[in-house]
């Protein structure tokens, strides 16, 4: 059937003000076809405003192998976020 | 530190086992235990396990079963009830029941876009759909005789499929625990419109009320055995519940079940054709008779009354589409051959300017039902402006 269709994944942005977000994939033979196909797919109780549809060989992932290499240079640095810092009590509006 | 280049959400049809599944470059004893470990961790903590994560054979095995099985049972499934589109009694009731089998092939797309992340292509699912080699519920290998049989299918057959699938949205295997949030959110219309439809028929005619009544009578004991084997027979459950694939055991999604539709029958003025149905005290649940399991390994072993039926007309359906699927193809490469000339070699135009997010790409031709990006822009504006 498909087999010669590429893959495509699917975007949505619920609702104007929202990103768009990942919904799933399908088969389709090209671009204009794997939107219209999408708007069938996802979207059929007016669950979007807008679509995206990539070819998924086009996405550049990062490993699940190297998940923690890749992540750790945000693991040790705690001040990047407000709670490392202390304040005196009573102060406010900080 | 690199990224490696790969589709990673679901891969392409005919692409084989994600070689991230096992075991990369064939591990040492100690590292396959190290990534079994983790693997049992997670599934321990309850997080999801996505598709290129490393997950044992078996596993993977049992989900490409599963789910293949569940995505064949939404398109067979589709054709009992389109039996009855054309003689559907009101243009109400037609678009209703349209509604409805669209969303049941919807639902095969969702479950077969699952199966796929797992490495198993479309196209070798259709093939074992077709040659027999995969299964589907065999419920819908009976017939549906009259137009009450749609609305015992959408309130029995729907239903029990909700309690069933409810539970999958919290399955360990994220791509199906995802479809099937979205599946249990269209599920409840489909039981709605069937018990809705049976409403109308038990307080119509005499006549329609035993049509009601005649339907409920033939789909009762086969929608009790859409949960599987009783669970000192079904085979794979216990792995699967440790995997957490599986949360609760078939029995007690069928108690589950019985007890959800006893007083959703006494509504409808219709009767359970169970002599057993009663409360027990003691357990707090309806006791029930005894499921005929001598039917249901018939039915699944290929000799239920529609088995052959169901069969042959999905492998038609696939060979008499196969020229829409040519045109597709066919519009797909003349449309390229017509878009070629007037983009710049992308190479090229990176180094001049960086490239726009998505969200401000300009669309060369944007299709039909699509505002165009910019009409998007200035319609926002004019709301922000009005307010
Ligand atoms: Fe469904
Ligand atoms: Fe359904």
């Amino acid at each position: 059937m498909s087999a010669d269709w590429p893959l495509w994944e699917v975007f949505v942005r619920s609702r104007r003000g929202l990103s768009h977000t990942h919904a799933g994939s399908l088969h389709a033979p090209d671009a204009q076809m794997a939107l219209r196909n999408a708007r069938d797919l996802f979207t059929r109780r007016s669950e979007g405003v807008s679509l995206w549809v990539v070819p998924s060989v086009e996405i550049t992932a990062s490993s699940p192998d190297e998940k923690d290499p890749f992540f750790a240079p945000a693991a040790d640095k705690p001040y990047r976020h407000p709670t490392f810092y202390e304040v005196p009590e009573g102060v406010r509006n900080l | 530190m690199s990224s490696v280049t790969t589709p990673p959400l679901s891969r392409r049809a005919g692409e084989g086992k994600d070689p991230a599944g096992s075991a990369p470059g064939g591990a040492s004893p100690e590292e396959e235990a190290a990534l079994q470990a983790a693997f049992d961790a997670a599934v321990a903590a309850e997080e999801r396990i996505e598709p290129r994560d490393w997950m044992p054979d078996a596993y993977r095995a049992t989900l490409v079963r599963q789910i293949a099985q569940h995505a064949h049972s939404e398109i067979i499934g589709m054709q009992p009830e389109a039996n009855w589109i054309t003689r559907a009694p009101s243009l109400r009731r037609k678009a209703i029941l349209m509604a409805k089998v669209q969303d049941e092939a919807g639902h095969g797309l969702y479950l077969y876009g699952a199966a796929e992340t797992l490495g198993t292509g479309r196209e070798q699912l259709l093939d074992k759909l077709h040659t027999g080699r995969q299964k589907y519920s065999s419920i819908f290998n009976y017939p549906t005789l009259t137009w009450a049989d749609v609305g015992a299918i959408g309130w029995l057959v729907d239903g029990a499929a909700i309690t069933n699938q409810v539970p999958l949205c919290r399955c360990s295997y994220g791509p199906y625990a995802r479809a099937m949030v979205r599946v249990c959110k269209e599920e409840s219309f489909h039981q709605r419109q069937g018990y809705e439809l049976l409403l109308a028929l038990s307080r119509g005619t005499e006549a329609q009320h035993a049509m009601a009544q005649d339907a409920v009578d033939r789909w009762w004991w086969p929608s009790l055995m859409m949960f599987g084997p009783p669970d000192e027979e079904s085979a794979h459950s216990a792995r699967s519940m440790e995997w957490k694939i599986k949360r609760h055991s078939n029995d007690e999604l069928r108690q589950r079940f019985v007890d959800i539709c006893v007083p959703q029958a006494e509504a409808l003025d219709l009767t359970l054709p169970d002599p057993d149905l009663r409360w027990n005290e003691q357990r707090e649940h309806w006791d029930f008779g005894t499921i005929d399991w001598q039917e249901f390994r018939d039915v699944l072993a290929g000799n239920g009354p529609c088995n052959e039926q169901r069969l042959h007309q999905r492998r038609a359906a696939h060979e008499d589409g196969a020229w829409v699927r040519e045109a597709a193809a066919a519009h797909a490469a003349k449309q390229a051959a017509r878009a070629t000339p007037p983009d710049p070699a992308p190479g090229a135009a990176d180094t001049k300017t960086p490239p726009l997010p998505a969200e401000q790409a300009p669309q060369s031709r944007p299709p039909e039902h699509a505002p165009q990006p910019r009409a998007d822009e200035s319609a926002q504006r004019g709301v922000e402006h009005s307010s």
